[in-house]
Parts: structure tokens; C-alpha cells; sequence
């Protein structure tokens, strides 16, 4: 199910300061791809951030980044995963309170 | 908060439903969409608009709402509940002796779907399918039953003739008529009387129908459950069900009110509750606590007498979730167990991203090309 290799691979056509690249990001699906996608596109210097999963049978995902100003895709998508990491923290911080502090209906039920 | 139930239709925050057709789907909360919004990703800003709240918690079942999330975020939380936390369910089945009725196959398939009581956590994945078994990553479990007539005078009188299930009285007839998921009973190995202590492994559910057997017939075997996830095989997933639904929001139009003698029948067009109508003067509003159960079966749509007085919605970004378990975890425990496997995730990637822009790094210094793939 998981390949061993390489997580992550800069597809050829890219530009050569990578401000317009493809990568392939390997084992995972559109659960991190649309989360990354989505977080990539709230980045002012993103010019265009797509993804897709070419086929079923191969366990990748395609991620296309393109800057303005001739900045870095890679350096963007470090961006984002820090940025989506914060956000993950920030559910996770906002549910446990909730569940600690929040009135909630309790209830049994028959399994 | 700006979905007050009755407010306005705003397409940047509702999603319109229509007797046809569904519109503004698609968020837009990205920079450069709109002139006088910035959209771009400010945490301070996003934990202003996050809510979490839990509503409501049983042993099998949570209901929790998130507020202020993409949608690609909350259906990243669904699909790794669903495909990504891992669970303990049996394997492989060892047959020695099978006379039932059920083929091994058949019945090997029936065992791997029930639910265990085995905390993940205490487990380790195999690395592959043909990795050496150990204590840490295997649980065994042992099942022989053999079904017998019990002695006559035990028997009771025969059933009256107008029963419905003559049949149904197996148990009195007959020793083990039926296998249950109780009669597996867990083999410890090695340092597992230690590990599982606390609850010794067995089904969640003892009463599950495995097979059912008549006098001369058994069943003996040795299964092993080993840890896995849900995108290998749905009897891995830990979740009966995990989905979510957008807030319902019914949006009044002011200017068009529904007339007096019409406010029952407008009330009936919704789930019961919604609607709230004076009994005194029958003016019509929209009861912001019980709109969530709104089912938006468009019902008030078919009506012409309330054309232009309504507009059903759905916000965006307010996410009621449900998710059930039979599994091992406590429903409240799986959110916690979804955001961990996305942050794992999320970690590897940056790791090989930044290995990745290194490599390039270097690269470039020694006045090589990018690192391509497949070339």
C-alpha cells in the first residue's frame, strides 16, 4: 500500500528558480491535497495552485504551484504546510476546550 | 455571528438552494476575489472566526459543529476518520475444522468485520503483510464450538402451533446453535497479559451471530487481528459512519412577509420546530436554535403563494458533524486522533520538502539544474 521512495519530486517543466513547478507528493490522496491546495490559494503571491490525482492506481497526487514576481513554489508550499499545521493546532485547541468547558447533551446509547 | 438565522441571503457566506439547482457552491475566500477583502491566511484572524462546539456526546456517537473552516479542511478531517485512524480487526484465520454450513472463506470475511475492544494505541502496524508476527503487533484469538442436542429433559415443551419461528427456540434444543462473537476467546502472547490488563481484548459486541450450527457440526480455528486502516480494507475504519452537513439557514425576505392566514401552512413546509408563528398576531419567524434540524426538503418551494418570500440556504463554512464508532475509541477521542494523523502528515511532507529545497539549494550552487523526476 505505501511505497517506499522518495515523498516528494519536482516533475520536469519546471522553471529552472522554480517559480512555476509541478510536484508529485507521493502516498497521500486528496484528504492533504485539497487541504494544501486551498491553503496555497489564500497566499497573495500564489498565482495558481492546482492538484489532482491522475489515477487510482498510482498512490500520488500532482501539486502545480505558480508565483508572481518570480518567487519560490517551494518555498511557498513550505509556507503552507507550516501555515496548515498552525490551523490543525488551532481545531484541535478550540474542540478540547470545547469538550472540557461546553455544556453538551450527554446520552446513552444501546450498541 | 453573521449566519443569524433569518438574516439575509449573502453569497459569499450561503450557499443558495433552489428548487433545481443549488448556487454560489464554491468559496471565494481568496485574495484578489474581492477588492475591498484581503482573504489572505492570517491565523489571529482565522481563531477569531473558528468555533468549535461540541453538542452532543454519547458512548457510541458524538455531534460536533466547526465554524469558520474550508471546506477542503473539514473533509480532510472526514476522510482520515474514515480511511486513516487505525483500528484492530482480525486478519488472518487459521481453519482446522469447519463443518458448518459457511464456507472458510465466507466466515473468515464474517470475523474480520467484527468490532474488537483493542485500543490501537497499544498496538504496532505490521510493517508489511508477510512481516514476522510478534506480541507487539498481533493479537490471537481462538474459536472451537461444537453444537450438541441438549439432554430431553431439559428440552421444553414443543412450540405452539401458532408460533411464528418454530425455529427460534435453537437455544433450548440445542448446546451452541449459534457461534457469537463471544465464544472468541483471546490466546495471550508474550508481554500481552501486561500490555492488556486494563481490558482484555475481545469483541466490542458479544452477541454478534458469527454462523449457526446443528448437532454434529464445529468450528475451530486461530485468528489474528493486527492493526490497520480503512483505505486497506472498511473493517480497519473506526468510524460506523463520520459525514458532515452544512448549517440549514431560511433567509425571510422583509418586504414580501407571509400573509396571516397562511402562516400554518408556511410553518408545515419546514421540519417541525423551525418556524416559529405568534400565536396572537401569525407573524412568521425563524427559530435560530432549531433551524439545524431543518431537513431543506425545498417543500415551500412547490408552493406558489410563497414565491419571492423565502430563500433557502446553507452556510458555507458552519460544518455539523456526526460520527459514530463501534470501534475501541471513544467517539470524543477521534477528533484528537484524525488532527494528529493529519498533523503527521503534514510534518512528513514539510520535512521532505525542506530536504528537497536543499538539495535544489545545493544544486543551483554547484550550477546544476533543478533535480527532475523521471528523466
Amino acid at each position: 500500500m505505501v511505497d517506499a521512495g522518495p515523498k516528494i519530486k519536482i516533475m520536469p517543466g519546471a522553471e529552472a528558480d522554480l517559480s512555476a513547478a509541478t510536484y508529485q507528493i507521493f502516498n497521500e490522496t486528496h484528504t492533504l491535497g485539497n487541504a494544501l491546495r486551498w491553503m496555497l490559494m489564500k497566499n497573495p503571491k500564489v498565482e495558481f495552485c492546482g492538484y489532482s490525482a491522475p489515477h487510482p492506481s498510482e498512490n500520488l497526487i500532482q501539486l502545480r504551484i505558480q508565483m508572481y514576481d518570480n518567487l519560490s513554489s517551494l518555498s511557498a508550499l513550505l509556507k503552507a504546510l507550516d501555515d496548515l499545521e498552525t490551523l490543525y493546532v488551532s481545531i484541535e485547541d478550540a474542540y478540547k476546550a470545547s469538550l472540557e468547558n461546553d455544556k453538551y447533551e450527554m446520552w446513552e446509547e444501546r450498541s | 455571528m453573521a449566519s443569524a438565522s433569518s438574516a439575509q441571503f449573502d453569497p459569499r457566506i450561503h450557499v443558495g438552494v433552489g428548487a433545481e439547482r443549488v448556487t454560489h457552491v464554491s468559496s471565494t475566500d481568496y485574495p484578489g476575489v474581492y477588492p475591498d477583502d484581503d482573504h489572505a491566511w492570517d491565523l489571529a484572524r482565522f481563531k477569531q472566526r473558528l468555533a468549535v462546539a461540541v453538542k452532543r456526546l454519547s458512548n457510541r456517537s458524538i455531534e460536533f459543529d466547526i465554524v469558520g473552516v474550508d471546506a477542503s479542511i473539514a473533509n480532510s478531517l472526514r476522510r482520515v476518520l474514515i480511511a486513516e485512524v487505525p483500528s484492530v480487526a482480525i486478519e488472518f484465520v487459521y481453519v482446522w475444522n469447519n463443518t458448518s454450513v459457511m464456507a472458510d472463506e465466507v466466515f473468515a470475511h464474517r470475523l474480520g468485520l467484527v468490532p474488537l475492544n483493542v485500543d490501537p494505541a497499544l498496538m504496532e502496524s505490521k510493517e508489511t503483510p508477510s512481516a514476522q508476527a510478534t506480541d507487539r503487533n498481533t493479537l490471537v484469538f481462538k474459536l472451537r464450538v461444537a453444537c450438541t442436542r441438549k439432554p430431553p429433559p431439559l428440552r421444553r415443551a414443543p412450540p405452539p402451533p401458532d408460533a411464528v419461528f418454530p425455529g427460534a427456540d435453537d437455544d433450548e434444543l440445542y448446546e451452541h446453535a449459534a457461534v457469537r462473537a463471544r465464544d472468541l476467546l483471546w490466546v495471550p502472547q508474550g508481554e500481552q497479559e501486561v500490555v492488556f490488563a486494563r481490558a482484555h481484548p475481545a469483541p466490542t459486541n458479544g452477541d454478534i451471530v458469527l454462523v449457526k450450527l446443528r448437532p454434529g457440526q464445529e468450528i475451530e480455528l486461530e485468528a489474528h487481528a493486527i492493526k490497520g486502516v480503512g483505505m486497506d480494507h472498511a473493517k480497519f475504519s473506526p468510524v460506523a459512519t463520520a459525514s458532515y452537513r452544512l448549517l440549514p439557514h431560511i433567509a425571510l425576505n422583509p418586504s414580501n412577509p407571509i400573509p396571516p392566514r397562511l402562516a400554518d401552512k408556511f410553518a408545515s413546509c419546514f421540519a417541525p420546530g423551525v418556524i416559529r408563528v405568534d400565536p396572537r398576531t401569525k407573524a412568521v419567524s425563524v427559530d435560530p436554535r432549531a433551524v439545524r434540524s431543518d431537513t431543506v426538503s425545498r417543500e415551500v418551494l412547490r408552493h406558489p403563494e410563497f414565491e419571492g418570500c423565502v430563500q433557502l440556504a446553507r452556510v458555507r463554512d458552519h460544518f455539523i458533524f456526526n460520527v459514530e464508532t463501534e470501534s475501541a475509541y471513544e467517539p470524543q477521542r477521534l477528533p484528537f486522533e484524525a488532527i494528529r494523523i493529519m498533523r503527521h502528515k503534514i510534518a512528513t511532507l514539510r520535512a521532505a520538502a525542506a530536504a528537497l529545497l536543499a538539495g535544489t539549494g545545493a544544486d543551483a550552487e554547484a550550477g546544476g539544474d533543478v533535480q527532475m523526476a523521471g528523466t
